[in-house]
């Protein structure tokens, strides 16, 4: 009886832990931008369904030119 | 109930806390001090200005309001304008505002001892620069992010605006200036530190390339292969060192590097930005938050002593390392770390643009200027945990001490830091360098400190590495605002000559985009070269100019926040701007009055120049010295009437500022506020996860 209610405490911890990696992995990438294109097609398909999306290529090359218009580092 | 009084009773313990480790810090007067009452005073200070200050500032004056809907959500257009998770606006704008000039201002401004530096480094970041970063933030959320220099001209009139961009391009042009001085001194005669800073830039470009047409978008496969790379470089170089052929190659004066920076700076600004900058930009960033994490937790893990006073002789304003006394420099010198008016270029533009909510506001204005801040304070415990008479050894210039380690030694020594050349051999050898003496600008001494610090916490027989690391961190993002600002400064100098000749403005027409960044160049590559042949060093006239403008810029920031609060019926609250803006203002002028007026040569451009004619004519300079006097003549002469300048384009916006007041205080038209009307959120509120 013990056993099993261990048994499921660590399989609830395993699972709180993994949620936990995995949150923090996708805040990783969302920070970095490595996730940028992904978003990118996901706000196509919502907000302009008609336009075909740009490929991976383009669009980070788009999204680089982009970011470096304006002031972008500091002192 | 219960919660309640826990909650009291923990800020009253943050509060006992903080008060007893400010406290110990400043009456605290023996041998030395341990490191870690540093921390635990930044943290509490942070944490009750964050707790208490920045929550009475939003709700009472700023009076945030989490159901309106943020520029991100009225106009998300998928790009510039988008809601961002909250944290990952505060990675995005604590990597932009974090630059290297809060690693160098403490270093150079523990000359008057680590009491100084702390104090205005925690005081002036939560009265001044966090508030400073959160009003901007919010002035320009509410104004569908607009820039700095657009709401000067929108809320006081056009001569603010113009006297607000034109001000931004000359600090950028002295900033660029003195952070390549850095970058040289840091590699002069040093050939593994060379090679690794080389190093970099085929890496950044191999990284480019593999970001642009290997994996495309992949920025973090890409950064890692970039990190990987540049540690391989910082052992690599210790292997150039030792190659008799190839350590040649690598090894040389400051001029030919000042050249090469300049060169690179050039290339830089006009080859696309996905071959050099944004890689570069990458790796400098995971260098920087990674660097920056191991220093901490290697100070927390190891506490080291502080063996700096708490005070030196040198407030008096006779330091080797800059001239001037504790007030107004202590305050001009440490600049970013406590407030920076650059931060309101980044509160205004970018970031705004991402909130989601007004609510995220404080967090990410103030706190991240906290932890800016916080970046600093760990500056200033690497450069104190130096022995008193190595750090003047390292960062006096040969001009002040002498140029024969003996006499260098013998000077320091006389001023009651003993220190001795055996000693600073021992060290240059167990740091991998030929010679540690002389070697201005902060990143060695800054190096040294980190290397010690790592070292103790992680392998002691590692210094060598160590300190070759640290100088490639520091080199990897002081060349990225290199690179970031030579392009600024690009745009912004084709947007004014756009007005001249509209075809120079277009961004992409290479023959202006060539001449513009030429112009750029030259105009920063100008002052680094002035600096290198200088024999006092460079960084006692670059660095204090540097710090002057970027506090005139905040006072600029300060000034914009100040009339809006007027104009929107603040005027009981408006000290919590009108108060740093005095300061700033008291502090900028003094300085510029002090590098103007001062008859002493060390101190006074037009004295130094005065002096320096007299040594001329009167035929007792060496040779190679009366070579270049007449160009460090000039250039004391310059630098005079660009300080005066600056305290001009200061005093113009600030009388415009008042006029506006006064205006509106009398009830007379005034330019109307560019607030947006209120339109409520639609997107769902976390309010779950701000609580």
């Amino acid at each position: 009886m013990q056993l099993a209610t261990a048994r499921s405490a660590c399989r609830q911890f395993g699972q709180a832990l993994r949620l936990k990696l995995k949150q923090g992995w996708s805040l990783l990438r969302e920070l970095s931008g490595d996730d940028a294109y992904e978003r990118y097609l996901q706000h196509q398909a919502l907000h302009h369904p008609d336009e075909t999306p740009l490929c991976r290529h383009a669009f980070f090359k788009r999204e680089q030119q982009q970011k470096w218009q304006g002031v972008k580092r500091c002192c | 109930m219960q919660q309640r009084i826990g909650h009291i009773l923990l800020w009253l313990g943050i509060s006992v806390l903080g008060a007893s480790a400010v406290g110990g810090i400043a009456l605290h007067r023996g041998e030395s001090i341990n490191a870690l009452w540093f921390i635990v005073a930044a943290v509490c200070v942070y944490a009750i200005g964050y707790r208490f200050y920045s929550a009475w500032v939003a709700a009472r004056i700023l009076m945030l309001d989490d159901t309106r809907a943020t520029p991100a959500e009225r106009l998300n257009d998928g790009r510039d304008y988008l809601p961002t998770n909250r944290w990952v606006v505060f990675g995005h704008h604590f990597a932009a505002i974090a630059g290297p000039g809060p690693l160098i201002g403490p270093t150079l401004a523990a000359q008057f001892g680590y009491l100084p530096g702390t104090l205005w480094i925690l005081a002036g970041s939560v009265l001044g620069g966090c508030v400073q970063d959160m009003c901007v933030l919010f002035f320009s959320t509410r104004r569908n992010g607009r820039s700095l220099g657009q709401m000067a001209r929108d809320e006081l009139g056009p001569i603010g605006g113009a006297a607000a961009l034109f001000a931004t391009l000359l600090i950028m042009i002295i900033l660029i200036a003195v952070l390549g001085l850095v970058v040289v001194n840091a590699m002069k005669h040093s050939p593994w530190a060379t090679s690794t800073v080389i190093a970099t830039i085929p890496i950044a470009i191999i990284v480019g390339i593999y970001m642009r047409y290997i994996r495309p978008g992949r920025v973090l496969e890409g950064s890692l292969l970039g990190v990987i790379l540049l540690l391989l470089s910082v052992g690599g170089g210790g292997w150039v060192d030792q190659q008799p052929v190839l350590r040649e190659l690598f090894n040389h004066p400051g001029l030919p590097l000042a050249f090469g920076v300049i060169g690179y700076g050039f290339l830089a600004a006009v080859l696309p930005v996905w071959l050099l900058l944004a890689p570069r930009d990458y790796l400098s960033t995971f260098m920087k938050l990674g660097t920056v994490l191991l220093l901490a937790a290697a100070i927390i893990v190891l506490q080291p002593e502080i063996k700096m006073p708490a005070l030196t002789q040198f407030t008096d304003g006779s330091g080797p390392i800059f001239a001037g006394s504790i007030f107004p420099f202590v305050f001009i010198t440490i600049a970013c770390g406590a407030i920076s008016g650059f931060h309101a270029l980044i509160a205004s533009g970018t970031t705004p643009k991402l909130l989601s909510n007004e609510r995220d506001i404080p967090m990410i204005g103030y706190g991240g200027m906290a932890l800016e801040s916080f970046v600093a304070v760990m500056a200033l415990i690497a450069a104190t945990v130096l022995e008193p008479g190595i750090y003047f050894a390292i960062n006096s210039p040969a001009g002040i001490v002498g140029a024969l380690p003996s006499e260098a030694v013998a000077t320091i020594t006389s001023w009651g830091f003993p220190v001795t050349v055996e000693q600073m051999d021992a060290l240059a050898k167990a740091m991998g360098e030929a010679t540690l003496f002389a070697r201005t600008g902060g990143a060695p001494s800054l190096a040294v400190g980190m290397a010690s610090i790592f070292a103790s916490a992680f392998g002691e027989h590692l210094l060598a590495i160590w300190y070759h690391f640290a100088i490639m961190f520091e080199a990897v993002f002081i060349l990225t605002t290199l690179d970031a600002g030579t392009r600024v400064g690009r745009f912004m100098l084709q947007d004014m000559l756009g007005n001249l000749w509209p075809k120079l403005g277009r961004t992409s027409w290479y023959p202006s985009v060539i001449f513009s960044s030429a112009l750029v160049v030259a105009g920063w590559g100008y002052f680094l070269y002035i600096g290198v042949i200088d024999p006092n060093g460079g960084v006692n006239i670059l660095w204090p100019l540097f710090g002057i403008a970027n506090q005139m810029l905040a006072a600029i920031a300060l000034c914009v926040c100040t009339g809006i609060l007027i104009k929107s019926g603040k005027l009981k609250y408006v000290w919590v701007t009108a108060l740093p803006l005095l300061w700033l203002t008291i502090l900028t002028s003094t300085a510029v009055y002090e590098k103007v007026a001062s008859d002493n040569p060390r101190l006074g451009f037009f004295a130094a120049a005065d002096d320096l004619s007299q040594k001329l004519a009167s035929g007792v300079l060496p040779p190679e010295k009366a070579a270049v006097a007449p160009q460090l003549i000039f250039n004391q002469q310059l630098d005079a009437w660009l300080a005066m300048l600056f305290a001009a384009l200061l005093w113009i916006i600030i009388l415009d500022m008042l006029r506006m007041a006064s205006r509106h205080l009398r009830g007379l038209p005034v330019p109307e506020s560019k607030e947006t009307p209120y339109q409520q959120t639609r997107l769902e509120t976390q309010q779950g996860a701000t609580a």
